[in-house]
């Protein structure tokens, strides 16, 4: 006579298995069931996680590599102040050649004058204050020292106006400029060069034939790669030194000779620049357009040039706003086509383990377990390939400074964001092949070959 | 008298081939004790397969009941179905079916790992069941690694680490050779002596006659249901 066996209890098919299947213990020998099939077939995971590394690794990549850029031309823009109209003399094209042809007596007059500056002033409502400055291209000499350079006449608020300020010593201020002081004050860049050992406050640097002392330093400016520059209408030398206005004038007079190969020429302008300063933000576009309007009536050729920095800023932002929706569509199509790749390989996979998954739901797998199985194998590879791009996408652009110097900022977000969207990838594109394999008749799935 | 552990009544089967609907089962009804060993034989297409299917409750019969244990599974949901397969039967298959990317103790584990069993005491479990099918010393290879006869013990091992009420067989020593299928009968006989109730399919009449009692099928009905004096 045998017993019957003790019935075990059909554990209940209400939702508190579902708890189950993402119980700590459970999910990680999930994990390490899914890692061990993917791992099965290392390099068709690994191709297939491809697709997803290169899409996240460039949206970042790029993303640091826009940032730093923009960031540099905004930066570059708002130092020439968003409240300024900055005016230029430029020399007119075609004169240019007429003096190549001239004999040498000839003067060239053009730019801007003295006068233009009084007209502004009058006549434009909601200028506050003008800054004139004379540039004159010159050699600067500690004794055996020399540093080619641009040398800036100007007034003492410059520093204020341009957003360019002393480090150490002072700016010259009204008495030296009434007074044609022969003071100076030396750009960032060529202390280093002209005073490499001791501080050079208090010595006199030669120009030509007269000396200066040296008062002041100003601060360094980060360096701009040449096509912002002309961009942005910023000076070109690399060092920068400034006089007195006055000065300027009583050592260098109005013209100015340059020798060229064997022919002297000469031209005579009384600025070179005008930092006007716009009272509000608002007024700058109307005020600019006054001016242009003024400059125009006045100058018979077009010898000078109006940048106005809040335009420039305000296109640069455009530009940046442009270039972050092709960057966008860029991920957006990669990451697409990386979940298409992780789908495809998924169909393959499940169409492969018929049979497995056949066995497994003959020893008692419901269909969700069979859904979470295929689901995490999906969401392993996306994410391995996110947490790669990741790693790649910070990696790249901080070679990309080293290597090519140029700035780069990886915001905190743009890893974040990149990596949320290939795991979302993962599932979204892991969970169609995973309800195929879900759905397969057990009968059916064990018969397969 | 032992208890009844499977009953069939009027069981009917029927698939909708194309146009053509074929009855697989055309009612059939028998019943099997608590530690019997049945063998269930017939030419090919007399739907041997189909109740083999409907015995492990892999699928539904079409009409008629099934009473396994005392509960009627004939129209359970699919996820009932899953629970009883998992936690009241042991399915043992011609080409043993173990996973191939998992070692042999992870095989056996299978079954107790959907039934949520915790990790340690299901590892502890199915080394026992190891043991006890001789495969102590191979429980870190792959099912590749091993012979048809000791693929098949791991698949014996698997079927009973949930101790189902019925072990199901189907067609066990067909890939085998006759060494390798005495070897696979003998502990089929043994688990029988301790009580397991055994449900295996064969064709093969020199297999049947280990059994002690043969169901024989043809057209979809029973031919003939003998018992065997041991």
């Amino acid at each position: 006579m045998i017993a019957s066996p003790a019935l075990p209890a059909v554990a209940s098919p209400g939702g508190a298995n579902l708890l189950d299947t993402f119980a700590p213990a459970r999910l990680r020998r999930t994990l390490r069931l899914a890692l061990k099939s993917l791992w099965l077939h290392r390099l068709r995971s690994l191709l297939t996680v491809l697709g997803i590394v290169f899409g996240v690794c460039s949206v970042i990549a790029m993303l640091a590599i826009g940032e730093g850029a923009s960031y540099e031309a905004q930066e570059q823009i708002k130092n020439l102040g968003s409240q300024n109209v900055i005016l230029r003399s430029v020399k007119p094209p075609d004169e240019q050649k007429v003096s190549d042809r001239a004999n040498q007596s000839f003067v060239l007059q053009y730019g801007l004058t003295y006068t233009d500056i009084k007209r502004i002033r009058s006549t434009i409502p909601g200028v506050t204050i003008v800054v004139p400055s004379r540039i004159m291209h010159d050699y600067v000499w500690n004794i055996s020292r020399r540093v080619d350079c641009d040398i800036t006449g100007t007034v003492p608020w410059y520093p204020e106006m341009r957003n360019h300020h002393v480090a150490i010593g002072r700016f010259f201020n009204e008495a030296d400029m009434a007074s044609s002081a022969s003071v100076c004050v030396l750009g960032a860049e060529m202390v280093d060069t002209l005073f490499p050992l001791d501080s050079p406050l208090g010595r006199d640097v030669r120009i030509g034939g007269g000396y200066y002392r040296v008062i002041g330093v100003m601060e360094p400016r980060s360096k701009v790669p040449k096509t912002d520059e002309s961009q942005a209408g910023i000076q070109t030398a690399a060092h920068q030194m400034f006089i007195p206005l006055d000065t300027a004038k009583t050592r260098y007079g109005e013209v100015l000779t340059k020798q060229r190969s064997g022919s002297f020429e000469a031209e005579r302008v009384q600025l070179h620049e005008v930092t006007v300063k716009v009272a509000t933000r608002e007024q700058v576009v109307a005020v600019a357009d006054a001016i242009k309007a003024v400059l125009s009536h006045h100058h018979k050729k077009k010898d000078y040039d109006v940048v106005v920095p809040l335009e420039l800023l305000k296109r640069a932002e455009r530009t940046k706003q442009i270039f972050n929706i092709v960057l966008g569509s860029i991920a957006a199509i990669s990451l697409l086509v990386g979940g298409i790749g992780i789908m495809n390989i998924m169909l393959a996979t499940v169409t492969e383990r018929t049979r497995e998954i056949g066995i497994r739901r003959a020893l008692g797998a419901k269909r969700r377990d069979i859904v979470t199985q295929f689901l995490v194998e999906a969401v392993l590879l996306s994410g391995a390939g996110g947490l790669c791009g990741v790693a790649l996408g910070i990696a790249i652009p901080m070679l990309v400074t080293t290597f090519a110097g140029m700035k780069t900022i990886i915001t905190l977000w743009s890893p974040l964001i990149a990596f949320s969207i290939s795991a979302l990838v993962g599932v979204l594109f892991g969970l169609y092949p995973a309800m195929r394999a879900a759905e397969m008749d057990p009968v059916e799935a064990l018969r397969h070959e | 008298m032992p208890a009844s552990i499977v009953e069939l009544r009027e069981v009917r089967k029927t698939y909708q081939m194309g146009l053509v609907i074929v009855h697989a089962l055309r009612g059939i009804s028998f019943e099997i004790l608590a530690g019997d060993y049945v063998s269930i034989m017939g030419p090919s297409g007399c739907g041997k397969s189909t109740l083999l299917n409907l015995l492990g409750c892999l699928d539904r019969p079409s009409s008629g009941h099934y009473l396994l244990g005392s509960e009627d599974v004939s129209q359970l949901e699919d996820d009932a179905l899953s629970a009883v397969r998992g936690s009241r039967l042991g399915f043992i298959f011609q080409s043993y079916n173990l996973i191939q990317q998992l070692t042999v103790i992870e095989n056996i584990e299978v079954p107790l790992y959907y039934q949520g069993w915790p990790e340690a005491e299901s590892r502890d479990k199915a080394r026992e069941l190891a043991t006890r099918v001789g495969l102590a010393d191979r429980l870190e290879h792959k099912p590749y690694e091993l012979s048809g006869g000791q693929q098949q013990r791991v698949a014996i091992a698997r079927a009973l680490v949930n101790d189902p009420l019925i072990l199901l067989a189907d067609e066990p020593t067909g890939n085998l050779d006759s060494a390798a299928g005495f070897e696979i009968l003998k502990i089929f006989a043994e688990l029988n002596a301790q009580g397991k109730t055994l449900i295996m399919v064969t064709h093969d009449p020199n297999v049947a006659r280990h059994s002690s009692r043969s169901i024989r099928l043809r057209d979809g009905e029973v031919e003939s249901d003998l018992k065997h004096g041991k």
